[in-house]
């Protein structure tokens, strides 16, 4: 199989939208706190409480979409707690981010062992399965890429259109952004920073989870501990490569994914015979790194983006 | 609510909130051990007699406690000029690489301990080099980039361990061969397990100590991390400053991984590293980044590891426990320090 039989093939479309879908929800929530003033680096480990829990909830009996909710809310519980610390109480973000990240993971882990014991190989969930959309599904190429994903997988690109809607046609989208480059003239308004960025960072850390339920719920039907594997880190790279915008950023996830869905099929071809399989697997951060230096330059990041703000300083 | 300084604490206000925060870590604790269907008390006792019960789990902390001093020195170097050096972990692997790669026949005798630790220290500080590069020229934030090449280490020591590097007489498990005899860093006392490294940890500890408390570059370290505009403005080489630093660090970092391999292991396995790189980060801001406290948490840090590990074969109680109260350690410790030098007030 050679690189253009690749690209032209619909499987090939389709792995990429699906590779892409949890990355959307997390870059999505990450974006969402970073244009609100906030850094979350504990986007890692809240995707992989939102795996963690989501499965587990599927697994003890709860419908699909309700696993998701679980998700969400266990990300937001995480996100309450980032927020509180690097909000009202200004600590550094890069510190409690972590602690976050260290938190999260560690306590999937707990509970992991806590509610499987005995467990070898963790138990499979029944997954959401693909719906063809009528009509749409049927368009050559286009329709098995994009419209003969999982439910889950439409969601994603709900979540950033309804994230590009809120943030630049409402007042509270105008509010949000303003909290991240003016805080100042946003409680000169007499609105309060303090509450939009606590909000931006519980709501942002709600999707962050939903991407990595995604994991268990949509592609792998199962938990393991290392299944995040940097996931989180990347999102944070593709919020850059996206210049803090949600259409950029989507577009980012897709060709993010795209060429991780080629390396895993180059690895099948001739090139993949000679070359070791660890350097395809480097490829998506090497392209992460990439993305950041060559966004750099045009970096247009919030201004008030790791600055906390307290009431009555100057 | 807002924060307000509080210009002259007293001793109340800097003892009571940290004393908090360390009571809350029990708590957690005492909470998980409650869930898991063990009684608390009995837990923490068992965590205790575990890292501290008997020569053995004494000397086994002490192990542990020698790459975290490293780490949790790399990080603190790094932290205090606010590079953040994220990358311990990839930098730890650079320095193991380099003690397998000389420590098996490429160099002699007298020579190999000492320039392959050199030489260890100087290949993790050109792996930090590279971001911090990034960092000054483009403005590449740093965090993502050490972070991200963590993941494209382990998978280059994977690379290694099952290509160039691989032992043949393995049996098949990705490790590499056994460091000679003489590329080995000796025990300190015969008999008991424990390396040179452990000491020549204490002594970077010490030397960090001197270097940030005794010379220009500590103080210009200290000066760009509180304001780097400020110092700018005053005339420091702030881009120089900051290269150094990450050289520092990076060394740092890589001879946790160099003692690993040729003080306690005798080889390179992808296991050789269970996170020190990261847990480097907990060590570093429960020292408050001060290099000789980093001697204390990275022995306490290593104690709840091998006190947990002890615990969970006896009481069943997951061993994850000891990364939840570490988290938990990390978030009310920095909240516990800002109270003693901040009050909440109500508008």
């Amino acid at each position: 199989m050679d690189l253009f039989e690749i690209l032209l093939s619909a499987s090939f479309w389709a792995a990429a939208v699906r590779i892409a879908s949890p990355l959307i929800f997390a870059t999505m929530g990450e974006l969402i706190c970073e244009r609100a003033g906030v850094l979350n680096l504990g986007i890692e480990g809240i995707m992989v409480i939102g795996a963690f829990t989501g499965w587990i909830a599927v697994y003890a009996g709860l419908p699909l979409w309700w696993g998701v909710g679980t998700a969400f809310a266990a990300g937001a519980a995480f996100g309450l707690l980032h927020a509180t610390l690097t909000v009202p109480f200004g600590l550094s973000q890069h510190v409690v981010g972590l602690g976050i990240t260290l938190l999260a993971t560690a306590t999937a882990s707990f509970a992991y062992r806590l509610a499987l014991p005995e467990v070898t190989s963790p138990p499979k969930i029944d997954p959401f399965q693909p719906y063809e959309i009528p009509v749409l599904s049927q368009i050559p190429l286009l329709g098995e890429a994009l419209f003969s994903q999982t439910p889950l997988t439409y969601a994603a690109f709900g979540v950033a259109g309804l994230t590009a809607y809120v943030l630049y046609r409402t007042p509270l989208g105008l509010a949000l952004r303003a909290a991240g480059e003016n805080p100042a003239a946003v409680a000169a308004q007499g609105l309060s920073v303090t509450g939009l960025r606590m909000g931006a960072v519980i709501i942002g850390s709600g999707l962050m989870a939903v991407g990595g339920a995604f994991l268990t719920l949509s592609a792998f039907s199962s938990f393991f501990f290392d299944m995040v594997n940097g996931r989180g880190w990347i999102c944070i790279a593709l919020v850059v490569f996206g210049a803090w915008r949600p259409g950029k950023a989507l577009l980012g996830a897709l060709l993010f994914a795209a060429f991780d869905a080629l390396q895993i099929r180059l690895q099948q071809t001739s090139i993949g015979a000679v070359v070791p399989y660890q350097a395809f697997l480097m490829l998506p951060y090497l392209l992460s790194i990439l993305a950041l230096i060559v966004m750099s330059r045009r970096a247009a990041v919030p201004a008030a983006l790791m600055v906390p703000y307290n009431k009555g300083e100057r | 609510m807002r924060l307000e300084p509080v210009l002259h604490p007293g001793p109340m206000r800097r003892m009571v909130p940290p004393a908090l925060a360390l009571l809350a870590t029990v708590l957690v604790a005492a909470l998980l051990a409650a869930l898991a269907g063990a009684n608390p008390f009995a837990v923490l006792g068992q965590i205790i007699v575990g890292a501290t019960g008997s020569r053995l789990a004494i000397l086994e902390t002490l192990n542990r406690a020698t790459p975290l001093i490293f780490t949790g020195l790399a990080v603190a170097v790094a932290f205090r000029a606010k590079l953040w050096n994220i990358g311990a972990e990839a930098q730890l692997y650079a320095g193991a690489i380099v003690a397998v790669l000389l420590g098996t026949g490429a160099l002699a005798a007298p020579l190999v301990l000492p320039v392959s630790a050199l030489a260890a220290m100087l290949a993790g500080a050109l792996f930090l080099l590279g971001p911090v590069m990034l960092k000054v020229r483009l403005g590449v934030d740093e965090v993502v980039t050490t972070l991200l090449l963590n993941f494209i280490m382990v998978l280059f020591v994977s690379y290694l361990l099952e290509g160039p590097l691989k032992d043949p007489g393995g049996m098949g498990w990705p490790k590499s061969p056994a460091l000679l005899p003489e590329a080995r860093l000796p025990r300190i006392v015969e008999g008991l397990r424990l390396h040179w490294g452990f000491v020549i940890a204490l002594l970077a500890a010490f030397v960090i100590w001197v270097v940030q408390t005794r010379t220009t570059l500590g103080f210009e370290m200290r000066a760009v991390g509180a304001n780097l505009r400020a110092a700018r403005f005053a005339g420091m080489p702030v881009t120089a400053t900051l290269l150094k630093t990450a050289l520092i660090s990076g060394g740092l970092a890589a001879l946790a991984g160099w003692s690993e391999v040729a003080g306690l292991k005798g080889h390179l396995s992808s296991d050789l590293s269970p996170g020190f790189g990261y847990t480097g980060i907990i060590v570093a801001m429960l020292a408050l980044l001060h290099p000789l406290a980093i001697v204390l948490t990275a022995l306490f840090v290593a104690g709840v590891f091998v006190g947990s590990d002890a615990m969970s074969r006896a009481a069943n109680v997951p061993t994850y426990i000891a990364d939840m109260l570490l988290a938990t350690a990390l978030l009310t410790m920095v909240l516990a320090i800002l109270l003693t030098r901040f009050r909440v007030v109500r508008d």
